[in-house]
């Protein structure tokens, strides 16, 4: 019975650290969205240069373990901008900027699959380049890019255990802190793979829902 | 034949090459208002590319192009307002995948040309019940024919209240079963008096619809003339042998 009480007397500092994961994860993903949306768009309309950088940083980011990236803003590029700022800022700014350059991805493959006629009719109505992205393109790109897009989730959601290292108090974290104190390992352990099962569950019923919400015939349906 | 109005159209002298190949050798024509000019001949010819650099989607190498007295070459950025007085319906329909019918008619008033919504709608319904389709509005390009799916896309062209229509292979795609469908909205439009070019591999149709004929072969107009001129007066030999190839090659076995 020892092992429940413990369980017990430490849950709300667990679900505590659930929220920082559900925190980390959704504050994540839409920092990729808000920079990987445009930067495909970059990428498929923009200038040479412009294609160039996007595809760098793309390069870079996706190159690197995603260790290295959290130690390398936590030890360097923070501190040398004099920025103090909470590691769990830390943990959101690099698993969002790398997962922007993951969702660009996603969404210049999206954006490439649309046939050039859809470009050439909304054009041949008087529509401008960019009134042509908004209203046709795009529309259609998120469309095709959300079922694969819907893998970042659990990517996403996966990942942020790494910023453990750098002392963010999230899942992972709040529960080795726990074995510290307790030298109860398995049980807290086994409750952490629960919680991250049941957010990742959570999460996936989530997007499939969105994806019956949005999805028109002639585009992918979720099978189930 | 002539009797038509002004002239709206002027294409003097274009060239387009793509790369080595040159599929537009100094084209001129002029289209009056209410004319109906149908472009024939082999595939490869330039036919589309033609219709494609009136509107500038293919932008030319040389030659002009003006709707009424208004240059539709070298425009800049007022091709965009040009393009929406140049309809075009386009061999693969090129309907918006994600929009249902009413939608695909309804989004150039509201985003080009600054309708209210229930101005939009309204427009919508009456141009898809010109093509003979208001029971489709609700329904997405997926869940259309192709012959349904080239209405609708006439019906977006003409929302936009287009002084010419641009035809480009408007059956090409289609099921010989479907195009009687899409060549009766097109007849209809004649009738009306709309200003059109049609680049058709149907000879009956062009032959019954066209006030002129234009053949075209490599890359230039080789003959050119009234049904009647091509079908009857001797000098129209090329056309009259393509047209003959089309038919004996369209005609089904045991037809005759």
């Amino acid at each position: 019975m020892d092992t429940l009480q413990v369980l017990m007397e430490w849950s709300p500092w667990l679900l505590q650290g659930t929220i920082y994961t559900l925190g980390l994860v959704l504050l994540s993903l839409a920092l990729g969205l808000a920079f990987g949306l445009p930067m495909a768009l970059g990428q498929v309309y923009g200038s040479r240069p412009a294609r160039y950088c996007i595809g760098a940083y793309v390069w870079f980011f996706r190159g690197l373990p995603v260790l290295v990236l959290l130690f390398l803003f936590y030890f360097g590029i923070f501190p040398s901008l004099n920025l103090d700022i909470p590691v769990f800022f830390i943990g959101v700014v690099v698993l969002g900027l790398r997962g922007a350059a993951y969702q660009a991805e996603i969404f210049r493959g999206a954006i490439q699959s649309i046939p050039d006629g859809q470009m050439l009719a909304a054009r041949s109505l008087g529509m401008s380049q960019w009134q042509a992205i908004g209203s046709v393109i795009l529309p259609q790109a998120l469309l095709i890019a959300l079922p694969g897009w819907s893998n970042e989730y659990p990517e996403v959601l996966t990942e942020t255990s790494v910023c453990y290292a750098i002392g963010v108090l999230e899942l992972l974290t709040r529960a080795s802190q726990i074995v510290a104190e307790t030298y109860i390992a398995m049980p807290i352990y086994v409750s952490v793979a629960i919680l991250y099962i049941l957010l990742n569950y959570a999460g996936m019923q989530a997007l499939h829902g969105l994806e019956r919400r949005v999805m028109v015939p002639g585009f992918a349906q979720v099978t189930s | 034949m002539h009797t038509k109005g002004d002239i709206i159209l002027r294409v003097e002298g274009l060239s387009k090459s793509f790369g080595s190949l040159q599929v537009l050798r100094d084209i001129s024509f002029t289209v009056r208002k209410g004319e109906t000019k149908c472009f024939i001949g082999p595939s490869g010819t330039g036919k589309s590319t033609l219709l494609r650099c009136i509107n500038q989607l293919t932008v030319p190498d040389s030659g002009r192009v003006f709707l009424f007295d208004q240059e539709v070459t070298n425009a800049g950025p007022r091709i965009n307002e040009l393009r929406q007085r140049m309809g075009m319906v386009f061999q693969n329909f090129n309907l918006f995948d994600h929009l249902t019918a009413r939608k695909n008619v309804e989004i150039a008033l509201l985003r080009v040309k600054r309708m209210e919504a229930s101005a939009a709608r309204e427009k919508a319904g009456f141009e898809l019940r010109r093509v003979g389709l208001e029971d489709k509005a609700d329904q997405y390009p997926a869940q259309l024919s192709g012959g349904q799916a080239q209405r609708v896309s006439i019906a977006r062209a003409l929302a936009m209240d287009p002084d010419v229509m641009l035809f480009d292979e408007p059956t090409s795609a289609l099921d010989p079963e479907l195009t009687g469908e899409v060549l009766e909205v097109i007849k209809g439009l004649a009738r009306d008096g709309m200003t059109m070019l049609i680049v058709t591999h149907e000879m009956g149709f062009a032959l019954s619809v066209a006030d002129e004929i234009l053949f075209m072969e490599n890359g230039q107009i080789a003959e050119r003339g009234t049904p009647e001129e091509l079908m009857t007066n001797p000098g129209f030999d090329r056309t009259r042998r393509f047209i003959g190839r089309i038919r004996d090659f369209t005609r089904a076995p045991g037809e005759g």
